[in-house]
């Protein structure tokens, strides 16, 4: 079964060619031109990536993107028009897993779903891990928090499952870029920095004072091992 | 550019050296000064001229007086053993000598005698003239009186000492010294203090004007309750609106076109992705084109980019994003696509942790890299070095070096190196330097360029990028 493409964007050209770029990569690609559109076809038929344009007529691109991320974990890629970094965080405070910025290259794209699709169906292990009350079963893709289940977005897990694997050793926001979205050094760490407050939110009881996934200052991130 | 007004600003100042405040207090206490060398000088004389004045009155009416009682009680047959009973009997007053001469015989008085009586008044009294002067006699300032005795043969003279009138004088005129001392002091005082409030209103102005370089472009001066004061701030206030409106306009339309801009680009590159994709089924002459196409669209977008960049910094909307960068790493990765360069490293790079904008900089020595590939023949060295609060980071070459006159404008945009060639050969948009410039300073850094003289027939450049650090961080 081939791989879908939802595709936000209301400008015609754009969304042509970004289509045809991605049929190039052998998807289908279901266009739509605003919001509304977008959500209903998501509703119809789910598709195995969304890609939001932020700037749009009506519903704005974050709603959208909260809105699909409520029905799914879909993997969310947001496309920005603007320089400042405002928009980024926002729209990935608002559940997108990764963003691009306009004008981006066709191969980028390509790169950034390929990365995406791997996460969805790759999680790497098969060990089931317990660090207090948090419970990881890797291979049922579900995590428990004081018994009960929480539930993490592919992205999530596999930033979870990332942390858990190199056993109370720190990553720095570089290792986690490169493991999680498989960008290189100079990968946006606040990729890494909103997704880690989002986890954050979903596994800890005092999200602003983390028991499990703790920052080391001027290293990185780790999770705690020891209690 | 900014090196040359520099520059023009430090000569003129040389050339007038003073500052305002410092040429008005000089002004005051230079009038302080002449009104007390005017003041104390007229004093001086005045009361010298009155003391003397006086002392002669009263030292020629004792000496008529004394003459007159002497003539009364000589005889024809006196001489000069009869006078100092005489002599007992006469007024004396402070100071005052008398000698009298009797024919050819003189009472000489204790001190002095014929000798030291001046000769212009000796003719005087020979030629039955009464007379006085003042003259030096054993070094003292004295007034000689003489008064001839016409009905004898003999002659009455009085010699006051003067000394004390010169000694108050001297006394009057270290008084006055130190009075004019102590005004000029005062009068610059005041002329320091009156254009310390003359000029607090062009010292707001400059507060001002500086906070608005810095980017607080919301300064505005307060109304003073003054006329002549309130048209500078009007003026100053009104300037600064202008100016605010203008960056702001600016930086909307920077924003504006970067969307404007992006949107066309983002269907080009798409567009040309699947061309490329393609390229097999074209014909040679489309390939062809489509290369020229991809070719001119990257450099189009790099332009576009860091124009968007720039203006971004023009307008005053770039903003740091801080993070902490393990410095080895990230020199590491900057340069993993050159393989030819060698690192010189501190001792403890592995630990040393900046807080940087990585984009921002990783850009920058990006860019630097580029430029020792474009025209410096590839980078051979890039070396890290901490002070006490900075670190340099510098990225050499074994190019041709730069020339003094390039090294001047070389960070100016779309100022490429002459040894370039032609535009269009290279790939470089003239801006990457410029905005090496604008991130290092966004930094609170600099950056600059100097040349390496490894052996004479070779040289090669050596940028260096500076950046401050805090303790913590090293």
């Amino acid at each position: 079964m081939s791989v879908r493409i939802l595709t936000v964007e209301d400008d015609e050209r754009i969304r042509t060619a970004v289509s045809l770029a991605l049929q190039e990569e052998g998807w289908e690609v279901e266009e739509t031109s605003n919001g509304e559109d977008a959500l209903a076809s998501f509703s119809r038929q789910p598709s195995d990536v969304v890609l939001i344009d932020i700037m749009l007529p009506g519903i704005d691109g974050f709603e959208v993107c909260r809105k699909i991320r409520r029905l799914g974990d879909v993997p969310i890629v947001m496309v920005t028009a603007r320089s400042d970094s405002h928009d980024v965080v926002a729209g990935l405070e608002a559940g997108a897993d990764d963003y691009l910025r306009k004008p981006f290259d066709p191969k980028e794209l390509s790169a950034r779903v390929r990365a995406l699709l791997r996460r969805s169906k790759t999680i790497g292990t098969t060990t089931n891990f317990l660090f207090d009350q948090l419970e990881i079963i890797a291979d049922e893709g579900m995590v428990r928090v004081n018994g009960r289940e929480v539930h993490l977005t592919r992205t999530e897990f596999k930033l979870l499952i990332e942390l858990a694997t190199s056993s109370g050793k720190v990553l720095s926001r570089e290792d986690l870029l490169e493991r999680v979205w498989g960008y290189d050094y100079f990968g946006d760490s606040r990729l890494v920095d909103v997704h880690v407050r989002r986890l954050r939110t979903k596994v800890e009881m005092d999200p602003a004072n983390p028991k499990y996934v703790v920052t080391v200052r001027g290293m990185g991130y780790k999770l705690q091992t020891q209690f | 550019m900014s090196n040359e007004k520099h520059d023009q600003t430090e000569t003129r100042s040389s050339k007038l050296k003073l500052g305002l405040r410092t040429r008005i207090s000089l002004f005051f206490a230079v009038g302080g000064l002449l009104v007390s060398i005017g003041l104390s000088g007229a004093t001086l004389v005045l009361t010298r001229q009155q003391l003397i004045d006086s002392r002669e009155t009263a030292a020629s009416a004792f000496a008529s007086t004394n003459a007159t009682r002497l003539s009364n009680q000589l005889t024809p047959d006196s001489s000069v053993e009869d006078l100092p009973s005489i002599v007992d009997s006469m007024t004396k007053i402070e100071g005052s000598q008398r000698l009298i001469r009797i024919g050819t015989h003189w009472l000489p008085s204790q001190e002095l005698d014929r000798d030291d009586i001046p000769e212009n008044i000796l003719e005087r009294v020979t030629e039955l003239k009464a007379g006085q002067l003042r003259a030096e006699i054993n070094g003292k300032t004295r007034l000689v009186l003489g008064i001839p005795l016409q009905v004898f043969d003999a002659a009455y003279f009085a010699i006051v000492d003067l000394t004390d009138l010169e000694e108050t004088l001297d006394d009057l005129s270290i008084i006055l010294f130190g009075a004019g001392t102590g005004v000029t002091s005062l009068a610059a005082l005041l002329g320091w203090w009156i254009s310390r409030r003359t000029l607090r209103p062009l010292r707001n102005v400059r507060e001002a004007a500086e906070a608005i370089a810095g980017g607080r472009l919301d300064t505005r001066l307060i109304r003073q309750s003054d006329p002549d004061l309130d048209r500078l701030s009007e003026s100053f206030n009104e300037m600064a609106r202008a100016l605010e409106e203008r960056i702001h306009r600016d930086a909307r339309f920077a924003s504006e076109v970067s969307h404007e801009l992006r949107s066309p680009l983002t269907t080009l590159k798409a567009s040309v992705g699947v061309l490329e994709s393609r390229k097999n089924e074209l014909s040679k002459r489309s390939q062809t084109a489509l290369d020229l196409l991809s070719r001119d669209l990257e450099r189009f977008n790099r332009l576009v980019s860091e124009l968007l960049e720039i203006s971004g910094y023009d307008a005053g909307a770039a903003s740091l994003e801080l993070e902490e960068v393990n410095v080895a790493q990230f020199i590491q990765a900057a340069t993993r696509n050159d393989t030819s360069i060698s690192y010189m490293l501190p001792a403890r790079a592995d630990s040393l942790v900046i807080n940087v904008d990585k984009r921002r900089l990783a850009r920058a020595l990006s860019n630097l890299i580029d430029n020792a590939h474009r025209y410096g023949n590839g980078p051979t060295v890039i070396e890290v070095s901490t002070n006490e609060n900075s670190i340099e980071i510098a990225v050499e070459d074994a190019g041709p070096g730069i020339s003094t006159e390039e090294r001047k404008i070389i960070f100016d945009r779309f100022s490429r190196g002459s040894s370039s060639g032609q535009r269009g050969d290279d790939g470089g948009t003239g801006l990457g330097l410029s905005l090496v410039q604008e991130d290092v300073r966004l930094h609170g850094g600099k950056v600059w360029v100097e040349n390496l003289k490894a052996t004479e027939s070779e040289t090669g450049s050596r940028f260096v990028i500076e950046l401050p650090t805090t303790k913590e961080e090293l």
